[in-house]
Formats: structure tokens, C-alpha cells, sequence
């Protein structure tokens, strides 16, 4: 059946839960139709009735036509979608993008890499390695976030630690009171992780700067430049390429991204303004 | 207090660039030492006499702040320095520091390191080098901090 | 009486302008709203025809960079001008449409039925233009049906020649006619493209075409392509744009461009849109609309409360790249026709292909 590919799908609110001051996870169940199933590192256009579509990560995939957005309220959309409450109905359009390459990394070490919000579109491929543990080696995840109160999933966080399987390192930008973990930004625990530069797939998601810097503490280490993807993020509004705004260079990132390999992608960061 | 076993400073990345010898030097000096949370490694404003290279755990830079009281600004985690006040005068630590999580180090007194520098100057060119990429390091990772990459849009 | 069928080539009838305003009311009366060159406001724009005596007879231009003019000519052509201020986007790509309209039952697309078209008087170019809108928006209504217009006199800011795109037409149209007028009469050698161009040819009043008609026909066209108004240089474009991001050139080009944005709206392969968000008073309805944009917009790169590209020389570095070069990786093909209608309607006569001459230059000649 071709649907208009404007036609936004209702999702209802399901649950809403706070994770930080200016962000919150929903959980949105399909009203009837499904959207086909997300995959880590897409993402969907979200509209709130009347006020605007933004695009966001998906955060996590479960079953059912289930989707489960973080949204970080900077904006008149996003502060309408982050403050729905169960029971409101948002329109949804996707999947759209390109995801990362959890089958890439597979025989070899996975290192997430994950700064700030950027831990939402990060956090359904870790549980994809999580859930095919056997199929990688080391799994590494590294957060960074500016005080220990701006950390999502903190629970999460705190199970991920727990396996011990996982290793994770966690760093904040200022300290709190009673924080007695690492102060840093996150390109310091990735200078001395433990790491097998060689079979190392990495995958960064954050500021665009955080992402230039850690791609290039991982270089310096031997990673190869085809084995570290980003998430690249431009104005997008229609998610199909034919409105042009997320254009990068040559890239529609709403089609050759929002993850992006990194040879393609560093050459287009290190351009002013592009 | 016990001697720095060659393997300990074998298995540092930090020394990596130095040869055997120089490593087999390095630990003449150095002694391993193990800390438990909330011990105190120095205090702002003291003679600044040695440096660390934490090897496992965390130890962390601190300053006091009238009305914020004692804030943590950096934390030095496995591989990484800590102690830099001992290079240029008035040699007196500029900050506090302290230990965060069950941590062990390398521990290296500044006049045994002027002096091994001194007798062996290969040794202490090669020393200079390690010790100015830390910092460097250091310095591009304060500078990220900086820009303050996470805040809110809004500026707050 | 009744024109022999051909199904490709120059060389099925002549039609005079009585056989013109035929094909027009042919059109017409199968249901197609026929669009073509109208004068309106001192331009030639494009607008509903309902006879040959709506066309602009005897108006040609005087184009340039940064100039416009309608003019009178020394005949009565109907097809004797170029670089119109307006382009076939606006039908297949309307500068305003609703996408999609929510309310309490649910999110409902608009039922519009989509508008039956005959363009009539589309150049090559502009056939080019329509086939690349095409292939990027994957959806621009009904297929219209095209009669196109043989170039037998290009503009001054023409340059379709060297962008491969003109000035013969070559396929994308249903009935071709080149405009002649001699001492045997103002007529037009019509050709069809398709069988509903020759369905729609044998019902009209003319003659068969003869040898020489086709041949005086093919012969103007070819002439045409040897008397463009400018040329883009014969380099790989692509690899061009691509090697200049870093050039000084951009700046210079800043210390000329006002952002304006004219270049993206007179443009006939532009395509870049903004959805806007409207509700009525209640809330309870709300619609959602996409309107034309330009990537000269200040915040048409909007992204976490600033723009990526605010300087003038990011922006139309954006756009120039884009039409010549980042438009091949993104749909495999160039995105400029050449029609030149940038070069005219540019306010300070920016002038693409000296551009892309002047980028050359810098990289000596060698992208």
C-alpha cells in the first residue's frame, strides 16, 4: 500500500519518564498502523499537533511496533514532544536514515563512544550487541555528560556497569557534590581504555566537535579510519531527501545518514559552514 | 611502600617511547603505593615534591570554593599523570587532590627525577617529551571542556 | 486532412498559426489546462492559454546579466524569446501546497484531484529541468502533456549547448514544433514525440512535411547550438565544486551576492521546500504546509538556534555547488540546464558560468 510519504502514523503516549531537567523518554504505542521496524541509529520525524516535526533517534526497539524517543526540549517542537503525557497522540513518520554497523563490528571489539544526548541513538546498538553478546569481544561504552545530573538511563548506566561483560566509563564535564567518579571530557578515558586498535569498531555519537576530537584520540591510537562511524546531524523537515535543507556536501543525511562512515564524514566536518 | 616492579611501568603506555634500560631506570626511583578512597594526596599551596602515574582506580584535582566548598576539577584515571607543580618553580601545588575509588600508582620524587635527568640527559630529553604530550593532552581536553559542547542551546 | 503518423524525428506536418490555435483548442477540449508563454507585467511568464492569439506574437527579450527586457520584434514569433522569469516548477512543484491536515479523527492528506496540464512552448531546457525535478521529487502529479519549442534563437544568457541539454529537444515531449517565418509564411514544423503526439497531430489541419522543411528545421536548431550566449567551461563540474570548498573565490563572490535568493526562485530545477505549521483559533485543526525555500534563507540551516551557513559566501557557495556538482552524487546528474534564467534575474548579474570559469582558473585549469 503506497502511502503518502507526508502522511504522519498516530502513536499514542504510553509512558513518559523524566531523565533529565530538559529531557524525557517516551514510550509511544501504535494507535493502528505500524511503522516497518527501526533499526539502531535511524530515526523518525515526531509531530506535535499544530506546532512542527523534528526528527529524533529512535532509543530503543521493542517488539510491537513500539517506539521509544529521548527528546531533549530546545526548541518549540521539542519542548511540546518532550512534556506530552500519556494518553497524548503524536504523528510519526520514518524509518528514515542509515544505522549503524552493529554487523560490521561483529568478531571484533565494539566501542561506543556517547556525549551527552548522544547516548539515545547509541543505546538500541548496544543493546543489539548486548542481546548477540557471543557475536563481539570486548563491548566498550563510553559517556560523557556535562554534571552527573545530565546522565540518561542512569539506572541503565548502573546495569551496564554491573555485567561483566561490558565495560563502561562514564566522565562529566563539572562535578557534583557526592559524584566520585571520573571529571574529564570524554576523549581522556579514550587515550588509556584497554583497546585492540585493529579489531576495534567504533561508534560516536554527540557534538560534532566531540565527535571530531574522539575520532581523532582514536585514530592517534591506530583505529582504522573505516572502522569509526559518526552521527551526523543537519535542519531536516522532510526526511525523504526532497526538500534539501540536511544536505552536508554531497550527503542528504536524512538518506546517507544520519551515520555516516568516517572517511566520507571527516573530510565534510573539517569544512567552515558546509 | 614497595619498588615499582619493571612490569608496572612495563605495562604503561606513558613509557612506552622509552627503551628497556631507561624503563629499568625509571624504576630504580619509582615505588608502587596504594591508596583507599578519601585519602588525601596533597593540599593546594604545599611544597610540590613528587608525581604520580595512576595505574588503576582514580584520583581526582580539587580547590577549595568559599560557598561552594571543596569541587572536584579533573580526575586522573589508569595511565594518566597527576602532579605537574613539581616542574617549575615556586614548586608549590596549585591544587588539592585526593583519592576517589580504590587506586594504585607509580610514585616518582621530583629531585630523584632532576637528578636521574641530570646524570642521564638521553633519559631526561626523552622524559621532557612524555611530559609535554600530557600536558598538551591535558591542555586540548580542558579546551573541549571548555566550549561546554552539552549545554542547552539556550545557553544554559 | 489527416497527417501521416512518425513516431520519432523532425518531419511530420506543418502547421500555420491557424493549426497552432488547433493543437490548442485540441488540448483544451480533452480536458488539459494549457499553459504557455503570456505577456504579463513587461515579461514573458507562463500562465493559462486559451487561444494563439493569448500567445506573445512579436515580443522577443534582451537579456542579460542582470537585465531583462521585453522587446518588440521585427516579426510576429510567438516563440522568440528565453530566460523568462518563471519555469515549469511552479506547476509541478507548486510554490505553495497543504501536505497534510490533522484534527481530532486523525491526520488526513489533502483530495485534491491533480491538475490535467499541456505545456505548451517548453524549450529544451526546460524538458531537462522537468525530467531532473522529476527524478528528485518522485512525485509531481499528473505527467503533463508537452509541446515543446524548438531553440532557434537562444538568449544571451543562454548555455544549454554546453550543459548538454539543448538546444534541439531530443525526447520528454509529445509534439515538438520549430517556429519559422519567411517569405513562405509564419508556420511551424511539428513533429511528434509519443503516439498521443501523433494522436493528437493527425486530428489537427496542416500539410505532411516535406524534405525541406525538415531539413530548413533541422538546420536553424543546429545553428542555434552555435550561437549561445555564454558557454560553461568544459571541465569535470563535479570534481570542480568539489575541489574548491576551501577557495578564496567564495569571498569575492560574497563581496557581490545580496543573498537574495532570486537565482533558487527563477530557477527551474531548485527545489528546495520548508513545511510551515498553521492551527486555527480552537487548535483543534491544524495543517501543514511546504512553501517554496531557498538555501539563501538565513536559517534555512537552522540547526540547535543558529545557522551552519550564515556567511554570504557559505551560502552561495552552497547553491553553486550544489546545482553543479554535489547534485551528481546526490541524484547522478547535473542540476543546471543552462536556461541562464540565474544569470538574468540576478540583481547584480552574477554570472554562473564565469564562476565556474573563475574556480577553474584558480585550480590552473585542472580540477
Amino acid at each position: 500500500m503506497a502511502t503518502d510519504p507526508w502522511l504522519p502514523v498516530a502513536h499514542r503516549v504510553r509512558r513518559r519518564r523524566v531523565e533529565t531537567k530538559d529531557s524525557a523518554t517516551l514510550v509511544l504505542a501504535p494507535v493502528a498502523d505500524r511503522l516497518p521496524v527501526f533499526r539502531p541509529g535511524q530515526f523518525a520525524m515526531l509531530y506535535a499537533h499544530g506546532i512542527g516535526e523534528v526528527p529524533i533517534s529512535i532509543s530503543d526497539i521493542p517488539a510491537g511496533g513500539v517506539l521509544v524517543h529521548t527528546i531533549r526540549a530546545v526548541g518549540a517542537v521539542s519542548r511540546a514532544l518532550h512534556s506530552a503525557e500519556p494518553g497524548a497522540v503524536l504523528g510519526v513518520r520514518g524509518p528514515f536514515g542509515t544505522a549503524w554497523d552493529v554487523d560490521r563490528a561483529e568478531g571484533g571489539d565494539l566501542l561506543l563512544v556517547a556525549g551527552g544526548i548522544g547516548l539515545a541513538p547509541l543505546r538500541p546498538a548496544l543493546r543489539h550487541a548486548l542481546e548477540h553478546r557471543s557475536s563481539y569481544r570486548r563491548v566498550t561504552l563510553v559517556v560523557g555528560a556535562r554534571t552527573p545530573s545530565d546522565l540518561l538511563y542512569d539506572d541503565e548506566l548502573r546495569h551496564w556497569d554491573s555485567l561483566a561483560d561490558v565495560d563502561v566509563v562514564v566522565t562529566v564535564d563539572h562535578a557534583a557534590d557526592g559524584w566520585t567518579g571520573r571529571v574529564g571530557v570524554v576523549t581522556e578515558p579514550l587515550a588509556s581504555i584497554p583497546l585492540d586498535a585493529t579489531r576495534t569498531t567504533a561508534m560516536l555519537c554527540g557534538p560534532e566537535p566531540m565527535m571530531r576530537y574522539c575520532a581523532r584520540t582514536l585514530l592517534g591510537r591506530g583505529v582504522p579510519d573505516e572502522g569509526v562511524q559518526v552521527s551526523l546531524e543537519r535542519n531536516m523537515q522532510c526526511g525523504t531527501g526532497v526538500c534539501g535543507h540536511c544536505q552536508l556536501g554531497p550527503l542528504l543525511l536524512c538518506r546517507d545518514g544520519p551515520v555516516v562512515d568516517l572517511p566520507v564524514a571527516t573530510p565534510l566536518m573539517l569544512v567552515k559552514e558546509l | 611502600m614497595t619498588s615499582a616492579p619493571m612490569t608496572e611501568l612495563d605495562g604503561l603506555p606513558l613509557l612506552a617511547g622509552l627503551s628497556h634500560d631507561q624503563r629499568a631506570a625509571l624504576a630504580g626511583i619509582a615505588r608502587h603505593e596504594d591508596y583507599e578512597p578519601g585519602a588525601r594526596l596533597f593540599e593546594e599551596g604545599r611544597l610540590a615534591d613528587r608525581c604520580w602515574v595512576v595505574t588503576a582506580g582514580c584520583a581526582v584535582v580539587d580547590t577549595d570554593i568559599p560557598g561552594r566548598g571543596r569541587t572536584v576539577v579533573q580526575s586522573v584515571g589508569p595511565g594518566e599523570l597527576l602532579g605537574w607543580s613539581w616542574l617549575v618553580p615556586p614548586y608549590r601545588w596549585h591544587f588539592g587532590a585526593s583519592i576517589a575509588a580504590p587506586t594504585s600508582a607509580v610514585v616518582v620524587d621530583a629531585l630523584d627525577l632532576r637528578r636521574l635527568a641530570d646524570a642521564d640527559p638521553v633519559l631526561g630529553y626523552r622524559m621532557s617529551r612524555i611530559l609535554v604530550e600530557a600536558l598538551l593532552n591535558r591542555l586540548q581536553a580542558t579546551r573541549i571542556r571548555l566550549l561546554d559542547l552539552y549545554r542547552h542551546p539556550d545557553g544554559d | 486532412m489527416v497527417i501521416p503518423n512518425s513516431t520519432n524525428g523532425l518531419g511530420d506536418a506543418v502547421l500555420d498559426l491557424d493549426g497552432l490555435d488547433a493543437l490548442i483548442g485540441a488540448l483544451r477540449a480533452d480536458g488539459h489546462l494549457v499553459i504557455g508563454p503570456v505577456l504579463r507585467d513587461n515579461a514573458i511568464t507562463l500562465a493559462e492559454v486559451e487561444s494563439v492569439v493569448d500567445l506573445p506574437a512579436g515580443w522577443g527579450v534582451d537579456a542579460g546579466p542582470g537585465r531583462y527586457r521585453v522587446r518588440r520584434r521585427s516579426d510576429d514569433a510567438v516563440f522568440g524569446h528565453s530566460a523568462g522569469p518563471q519555469s515549469w516548477k511552479s506547476f509541478l512543484h507548486p510554490s505553495r501546497r497543504t501536505l497534510v491536515s490533522s484534527d481530532s479523527g486523525g491526520f488526513h492528506v489533502p483530495d485534491e484531484p491533480a491538475a490535467k496540464y499541456a505545456f505548451l512552448g517548453a524549450r529544451a531546457c526546460d524538458i531537462a529541468a522537468i525530467a531532473k525535478l522529476t527524478q528528485v521529487l518522485r512525485s509531481t502529479g499528473r505527467t503533463p502533456f508537452v509541446v515543446a519549442a524548438q531553440c532557434t534563437e537562444p538568449g544571451e544568457v543562454c548555455f544549454c549547448a554546453s550543459m548538454r541539454t539543448g538546444p534541439a529537444v531530443e525526447s520528454g515531449y509529445d509534439v515538438a514544433l520549430t517556429e519559422r517565418i519567411d517569405d513562405e509564411g509564419h508556420r511551424f514544423l511539428a513533429s511528434a514525440g509519443t503516439p498521443a503526439g501523433a494522436a493528437l497531430l493527425a486530428r489537427l489541419p496542416g500539410r505532411a512535411a516535406q524534405e525541406r522543411d525538415v531539413v530548413l528545421a533541422e538546420s536553424d536548431v543546429a545553428a542555434a547550438a552555435d550561437r549561445m550566449g555564454r558557454v560553461m567551461p568544459e571541465v569535470d563540474l563535479r570534481a570542480l565544486l568539489a575541489a574548491s570548498r576551501d577557495s578564496a573565490h567564495w569571498e569575492s563572490v560574497a563581496q557581490r551576492c545580496l543573498t537574495c535568493g532570486n537565482c533558487t526562485m527563477v530557477c527551474p530545477t531548485c527545489f528546495c521546500a520548508t513545511t510551515e505549521d498553521v492551527t486555527d483559533l480552537s487548535g483543534g485543526h491544524a495543517e501543514r504546509a511546504q512553501r517554496w525555500a531557498s538555501c539563501f534563507e538565513i536559517d534555512f540551516s537552522g540547526l540547535h538556534g543558529g545557522a551552519v551557513r550564515t556567511s554570504g559566501a557559505s551560502r552561495y557557495r552552497q547553491w553553486m555547488t550544489h546545482k553543479l556538482g554535489t547534485w551528481h552524487d546526490q541524484f547522478g546528474t547535473s542540476g543546471c540546464v543552462g536556461c541562464g534564467r540565474c544569470i538574468a534575474w540576478c540583481p547584480v548579474g552574477i554570472d554562473i558560468t564565469a564562476e565556474a570559469a573563475a574556480l577553474t582558473d584558480l585550480l590552473g585549469g585542472r580540477p
